[in-house]
């Protein structure tokens, strides 16, 4: 092995184990829920490669109002799903897109775009 | 309220006491235009009536942004036919946006293709300097990836701020990495040869791979929108507008979201009805086909219920809006195939939990690729041979196909079934309904009609059909006894209904019958006791034959005549027409079909051997429905429970599947996984075999998501490398990855041929 090869290796590992961490092992900011005087908890969500906020923290037995607002074009996003409401939803392009649900039990939901690669999660308590 | 005036409601933010609600209401009737403004501080409402003219909603939200709250964003008050239209219309958009940037790509990609060749061709060659041809191809490239693949990569850096990585990531970094060593090796190729590297250029595999990936996603998404297809027609189906009765008796045709529930609409031969509600005044025959599935049209009289969206044909007739909007059935079936739609399948679980790692996995497999390449190749082809199996792994993988494989085939299906009057709740259900080895059929109102019908009239010597039945049907018609209803329904069907006399004097004896006077006779109709009490004796023929029909289950009604007893009549539940047939063709999908009644076991084994079934539980109590279900799983079965939904709800969720079969526009059944809105057991073999084809597909979708994947990636490392000298090209690996995701979607779109048997 040359230095050049130990280099790439050295590099190439070092890459790869900074991927993983990124994608999977880093954390991730979570946010509350606001509620409004009604008594409804809402969240504005951006969807844009992504969704911003990803993780959102919502109180049990109290309706919820997530507005994703879809800040692109990409096809990637267009759609939303969440399976644990029955919500399959197809989000306009720079348009916001009211998702309304009542979470009845505890836990962590995830929501995730058409074909599972943008992922989010709804965490009640 | 005046013509120039308008009136809305606003949702208000922020009032914390009733002094908060008088200075909104007090900002509001401030404002120019407006007429009065009403703020309920419970409700957090506004009803502002103004004149558009003078003021704009603009204007009211600022009046009470004015006053320190806010107004709440609503859902827009659009129909979902609307709100589908304008996704439709975007969609349409952006298809042809990539139709233009796939066009683009592919045109120059055949031309870098053709110059990248040149090099086969040694004459041209000779006139071409290398150096100069990288940098036309350079320039050729530039656009391709700047506007073609440009969503690629503002889409993989979006994700990365995100710390998600999807399909876009792979083609970005993969299609980037042979760009900027291409950009290197035209910029600076004496820093190559310096370290015996040949400086080549991969601006042929970078425009290809975008050419072909952008064919896929054109071909993508012209089959997506036809999986929606089924959705979009049940949209469709929701009529534009009503012609409204006002009460000056003038007709008027207003759009359908101003109809309001009491409203008298008017509907003429061909047309459509607008939304749902009683026919008052007229008959005629309806189409429910749209909604129910059931081809007959019905047949509709003053009373009888009328639904949006299905087609009147024959006659004219107003009828009083009973629902609008979300609450019609054709609302109620949207509603519920969006969500059967939404839902997730078990069989999905694994597919979605490999989706979840796909992208940060395969990144780390290429890098890994990357580094073994350089590590073991020739020192003089190791940079390349790396480049380009790392490009490779990059481009094959599809984590699309994996994502598409389950929900396509379930919206396609979901869809088709709603088509056929097949209503499923969930994914779960179609993958449980494709488990069912045993039917267990509840006899009333599923094999039979649930309603009693006249089976046997008999006259006694001396008297005629033709005689007796127009004297029975006059005084029957006063009565509305269920009995009786069967008896009148009998005599309409008959040519006899012509000939009407008039009853008087007509007397309903309660639990017993009737008596009433027709022509100048006394008639009497009732029960055994009934006659007795008037001290009617019945012959003995008569009183065999009675026997007879109660040994068959049935219930006798007698028939006296001045007097005299002149005939029976037997009524029964009566089988449907279709039910032998669709249990036949139950028991062809190798399904064990049960009978489960309350009837004793000789009605009960008459009843299963008409239609052809072999097993049937007698004597079953309303109360134990359930238990019988749970037996039959305690065999070890997977049972479906047909019902009509309302006796049987226990049982139809104690079966592994629940059918409810609806009374024709009967939407929500809470307990059943499955409604049929079809009143016919056809509908359980269409749900079965939807379900059956539907997983099916599933299945194949799933096996070559994964297959693909796992024998391309490594074939793309070049696994195949040092046992056979095969290297994957990064182009093909592009038009493999096109073409899985198509091919996952086509297989789905199969399932849209199915029909009901």
């Amino acid at each position: 092995m040359d230095i050049a090869a130990i280099l790439v290796t050295i590099g190439g590992l070092a890459l790869a184990g900074l991927v993983l961490w990124y994608f999977f092992f880093s954390s991730r900011p979570a946010v509350a829920a606001q509620s409004t005087s009604g008594g409804v908890q809402q969240v504005d969500i951006t969807v844009k490669g992504g969704y911003s906020p990803s993780v959102i923290e919502v109180t049990q037995g109290r309706p919820v109002q997530l507005n994703f607002y879809r800040d692109e074009e990409n096809s990637c996003s267009e759609e939303l799903l969440m399976p644990d409401f029955n919500v399959r939803r197809d989000l306009p392009a720079f348009q916001t897109t009211l998702v309304e649900l009542l979470p009845q039990q505890p836990g962590r939901f995830e929501f995730t775009c058409g074909m599972g690669m943008l992922r989010g999660s709804l965490v009640v308590k | 309220m005046s013509a120039s005036s308008q009136t809305t409601t606003l949702d208000i933010e922020g009032m914390s006491c009733a002094a908060c609600a008088a200075a909104v209401e007090k900002s509001l009737s401030r404002t120019p235009g407006v007429q009065s403004a009403l703020v309920n501080y419970a409700t957090e409402k506004a009803t502002v009536t103004y004149a558009p003219t003078e003021a704009s909603p603009a204007d009211l939200h600022a009046a009470v942004e004015n006053a320190g709250y806010a107004v709440a964003k609503r859902a827009p008050d659009t129909s979902a036919a609307d709100r589908q239209a304008e996704l439709d219309r975007q969609k349409a958009a952006a298809y042809r946006v990539l139709q233009r940037r796939f066009a683009v790509a592919a045109g120059l990609a055949a031309l870098v293709m053709l110059l990248s060749m040149s090099m086969l061709w040694p004459t041209l060659m000779m006139r071409l300097n290398s150096q100069a041809l990288n940098y036309i191809l350079l320039a050729l490239t530039l656009p391709v990836l700047l506007y073609s693949g440009r969503e690629f990569y503002s889409s993989a850096w979006n994700g990365l701020r995100h710390r998600s990585a999807n399909m876009d990531t792979l083609i970005a970094v993969g299609t980037g990495a042979a760009f900027f060593y291409s950009l290197a090796a035209t910029l600076v190729p004496g820093f190559f040869a310096r370290h015996g590297v040949l400086p080549e250029v991969y601006y042929d595999t970078t425009t290809t791979i975008i050419a072909l990936i952008l064919l896929g996603k054109v071909l993508e998404m012209r089959a997506k929108t036809q999986t929606s297809a089924a959705m979009r027609a049940l949209l469709g189906l929701q009529a534009r507008t009503a012609r409204v009765v006002r009460p000056d008796g003038q007709e008027l045709d207003v759009p359908i979201e101003q109809v309001q529930p009491g409203d008298l609409v008017a509907v003429r031969p061909g047309e459509k009805i607008a939304t749902d509600g009683t026919i008052e005044t007229g008959q005629s025959a309806v189409d429910e086909a749209m909604l129910t599935g059931e081809s007959l049209p019905v047949a509709k009289q003053p009373g009888d219920p009328v639904f949006g969206a299905t087609l009147n044909k024959t006659g004219a007739f107003r009828f009083r809006v009973s629902k609008v909007g979300a609450d019609t059935v054709l609302a109620q079936i949207v509603k519920l195939v969006e969500d059967a739609q939404g839902s997730r399948a078990p069989i999905q679980r694994l597919a979605d939990k490999v989706s979840a790692v796909f992208v940060p996995t395969v990144v780390v497999i290429a890098i890994l690729t990357f580094v073994l390449w350089f590590d073991l190749a020739p020192v003089a082809s190791r940079l390349p041979l790396a480049l380009v199996s790392f490009v490779a792994v990059l481009i094959i993988a599809c984590p699309c196909a994996l994502g598409l494989a389950t929900p396509t085939a379930i919206m396609v299906s979901t869809g088709k079934g709603a088509e056929q009057g097949v209503l499923i709740r969930n994914a779960e259900a179609l993958e449980k309904a494709y488990k069912v080895d045993t039917v267990l059929l509840d006899k009333t109102g599923t094999i039979t009609r649930g309603e009693p019908a006249v089976t046997d009239f008999l006259a006694a010597a001396g008297y005629t059909e033709t005689q007796l039945l127009p004297l029975v049907a006059a005084v029957e018609r006063h009565s509305e006894h269920p009995l009786a209803d069967a008896v009148v329904r009998y005599v309409d069907a008959s040519p006899l209904a012509r000939s009407a006399p008039l009853a008087t004097d007509f007397q309903a004896a309660e639990g017993k019958g009737a008596t009433a006077t027709v022509a100048g006779q006394t008639v009497l109709i009732g029960n055994r006791r009934l006659l007795a009490e008037a001290g009617i004796e019945l012959t003995p023929t008569l009183a065999a034959q009675a026997d007879a029909l109660l040994a068959q289950a049935k219930t006798v009604l007698y028939v006296a005549l001045a007097g005299q007893a002149a005939g029976l009549i037997g009524v029964a539940d009566t089988l449907r027409d279709t039910s032998a047939e669709a249990i036949r063709q139950l028991q062809g999908l190798g399904l064990e079909v049960v009978m489960m009644t309350g009837d004793n076991p000789q009605t009960a084994a008459k009843i299963a051997s008409q239609v052809g079934i072999t097993r049937y539980l007698s004597e079953v109590l309303p109360q134990d429905k359930a238990q019988q279900v749970k037996q039959l799983q305690a065999e070890g079965r997977t049972v479906a429970m047909v019902g009509d939904g309302i006796n049987d709800a226990p049982a139809l969720a104690q079966a592994d599947i629940g059918l409810a079969m609806g009374g024709g526009t009967d939407v929500a059944m809470e307990a059943a996984s499955i409604t049929l809105m079809r009143s016919n057991l056809q509908g359980v073999v269409t749900a079965i075999d939807l379900s059956r084809q539907t997983i099916r597909t599933i299945k194949q979708n799933l096996f070559f998501a994964f297959i693909y994947n796992l024998l391309g990636i490594p074939i793309a490392a070049g696994l195949l490398y040092p046992l056979f000298g095969v290297r994957l090209s990064p182009m093909l690996a592009a038009g493999a990855m096109a073409l899985s995701s198509v091919s996952v979607l086509t297989n789905s779109l199969r399932l849209r041929a199915f029909t009901a048997r």
